[in-house]
């Protein structure tokens, strides 16, 4: 029993985190149309900017914590506007490409400035446990539940009650006439990058907690299991990508505390075996729509 | 002066001209028909006018302001909205927030909420759906809409592409009455229309378009009389 919910605990964990790296994929997929590779990557650079304050500069943390957020938000505003932008109207191939290249360029740079090996954080964020009953819950357990959940609600009360919100989903159905309802389309959509990658500067904190390590790869993988959950979920779906986070967290958590040993190296797997077995069954996804066709 | 002012206008697809130098005016208060058969350019005219597509050479002059440099989300603050062909209302939105997405260029709250309360007086079909997802309005609820939309940036031009397209014929009077009633508030309109008599009842002035070249022009009535026209679009 305390095994179980243990492990519930830490999938949830976990399931947060890919939710809020899910939900950056999604909006860029949502409203750019295209698959920003490199988001995981931002990830890999909001980590390292915590060990550069806290481990390099010994900064306080919450201000450790404002530098990777706005880090985050920064390279992802930068990197639309060098990388993406240019390539507006272009072929949805050359997008991708240009964004897996923009994501071994950060890769390697943080092979240039931090070398390969993996770099551990000094005590960041330990938070310590409370008692309930018989058992331990971690702090930052809810820390990041809480995190995860004030932000889908603000997220979600933004694109619904503000003018820039519709925005977003106008540009997200039809650019050419969300511009003539006067909407900047690329201004919505440096928007768009600088929300998804200050969320990922939020998912590098959390993650930062819980792991207190980084190396030039750490956000590859798991912004790949990330992308996974957002079509899993639906992509350009938020509460998708919420659901779809959460479950691989849960999933992924329950491989490894049940199956045997020797299996338990699959669980990186499972997050590509589910992805496969949703575009099989339903390509849009568990909470995609089907577009309205009207003639 | 003339509101809307076209000079020596020429727009390419690539290697394809589809406009190929083209005049022509619309003075405040007018209806204009611009028409001419499939492919003549006629919404091509009206995308370089907004800015959907750039211009290859020439001049469009809105009340004396140059469009060809300016961006496309800037003219509709000018006062110039476009009904777009196919009428592009955002599907998966309800009603309610079209419209609202029609004022996106307004700020004041106030004169926007009199604004749609307007719109719903004119047109009492769309107060009855407001909260609809709009792409499950019938195709000519989807183009009153699209009509509805337009005026919620108090425009002083609105141009509209093919309206009563695909519409059943009594849906196809009603956009039409619209069109005059929308004309009679003030509003200065260029018409573009497959439906040639139709266009031309309501029109003051109508130019006819043929592969990206304006070959007629004149006063609407006189047009219904020329023989080429009844030949080629009005069908007798
Ligand atoms: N995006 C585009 N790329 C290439 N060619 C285009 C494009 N849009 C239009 N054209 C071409 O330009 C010409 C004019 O097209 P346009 O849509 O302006 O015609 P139209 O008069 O509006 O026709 P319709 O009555 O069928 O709507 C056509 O030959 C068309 O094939
Ligand atoms: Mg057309």
């Amino acid at each position: 029993m305390q095994m179980l919910i243990s492990t519930l605990i830490d999938g949830l964990n976990l399931g947060s985190v890919y939710a809020l790296v899910a939900l950056g994929y999604s909006m860029v997929y949502g409203i750019a149309k295209m698959l920003n590779f490199a988001h995981g990557d931002v990830i890999m650079v909001g980590i390292y900017s915590i060990f550069v304050c806290l481990n390099m500069n010994s900064l306080p943390v919450p201000v450790t914590m404002l530098i990777c957020v706005a880090v985050c938000a920064v390279l992802g505003f930068t990197v639309e506007k060098l990388a993406y932008k240019p390539l507006r109207g272009s072929p949805s191939l050359s997008v991708l490409i240009t964004a897996i290249g923009v994501s071994y360029l950060l890769q390697n740079l943080a092979l240039l400035f931090f070398k390969s090996e993996r770099r551990f954080l000094q005590n960041f964020l330990q938070l310590g446990s409370i008692q309930i009953g018989s058992f331990e819950l971690p702090v930052i357990s809810l820390v990041i539940w809480g995190t995860t959940l004030v932000i889908m609600i603000v997220l979600n009360l933004l694109i619904k009650y503000t003018s820039m919100g519709r925005a977003m989903l106008a540009v997200s159905e039809d650019k050419g006439a969300a511009q003539l309802m006067g909407v900047n389309v690329n201004r919505t959509i440096s928007i768009t990058f600088v929300i998804g990658s200050a969320l990922a500067g939020v998912a590098a904190i959390l993650y930062a907690a819980k792991y207190q390590n980084v190396d030039p790869y750490t956000g590859s993988v798991f912004g790949i299991k990330a992308f996974a959950a957002a079509v899993f979920g639906g992509i350009g779906s938020i509460p998708g990508a919420m659901i779809g986070g959460l479950s691989l967290g849960l999933i992924e958590a329950l491989t490894i505390g049940f199956l045997p040993e020797s299996l338990s190296a699959v669980s990186d797997g499972i997050a590509y075996a589910l992805l496969v077995l949703m575009l099989i069954l339903k390509p849009s996804g568990l909470l995609g729509k089907k577009k309205v066709e009207k003639v | 002066m003339s509101m809307l002012e076209i000079k020596g206008l020429q727009v390419n697809y690539g290697m394809i001209r589809a406009i190929k130098g083209i005049d022509f005016h619309v003075d405040e208060g007018e209806v204009i028909a611009l028409i001419g058969a499939n492919g003549a350019g006629k919404t091509t005219i009206l995308h370089t006018i907004t800015g959907l597509v750039p211009a290859k050479a020439g001049s469009i002059l809105f009340e004396g302001t140059e469009l060809t440099k300016v961006q496309p989300h800037k003219i509709v603050a000018m006062g110039m909205a476009h009904v777009p062909e196919g009428r592009r209302i955002f599907q998966e939105l309800s009603v309610f927030d079209n419209l609202r997405l029609g004022a996106f260029t307004r700020k004041d709250k106030a004169e926007i909420a009199a604004s749609i309360e307007m719109v719903y007086q004119h047109f009492p079909r769309l107060l009855e759906r407001k909260n609809q997802i709009a792409g499950t309005l019938s195709g000519g609820e989807q183009q009153i809409l699209a009509m509805g939309r337009a005026l919620m940036s108090k425009p002083r031009i609105i141009l509209m592409d093919e309206p009563s397209m695909g519409l059943s014929p009594l849906y196809v009077s009603e956009i039409f009455n619209i069109i005059a009633e929308i004309s009679k508030m003030g509003t200065t309109v260029l018409l573009v229309e497959q439906n040639a008599k139709k266009a031309l009842s309501i029109a003051d002035r109508a130019y006819v378009l043929e592969t990206g070249n304006i070959v007629l022009e004149g006063d609407a009535k006189e047009l219904m009389q020329n023989d080429d026209v009844k030949k080629a679009y009005l069908g007798e």
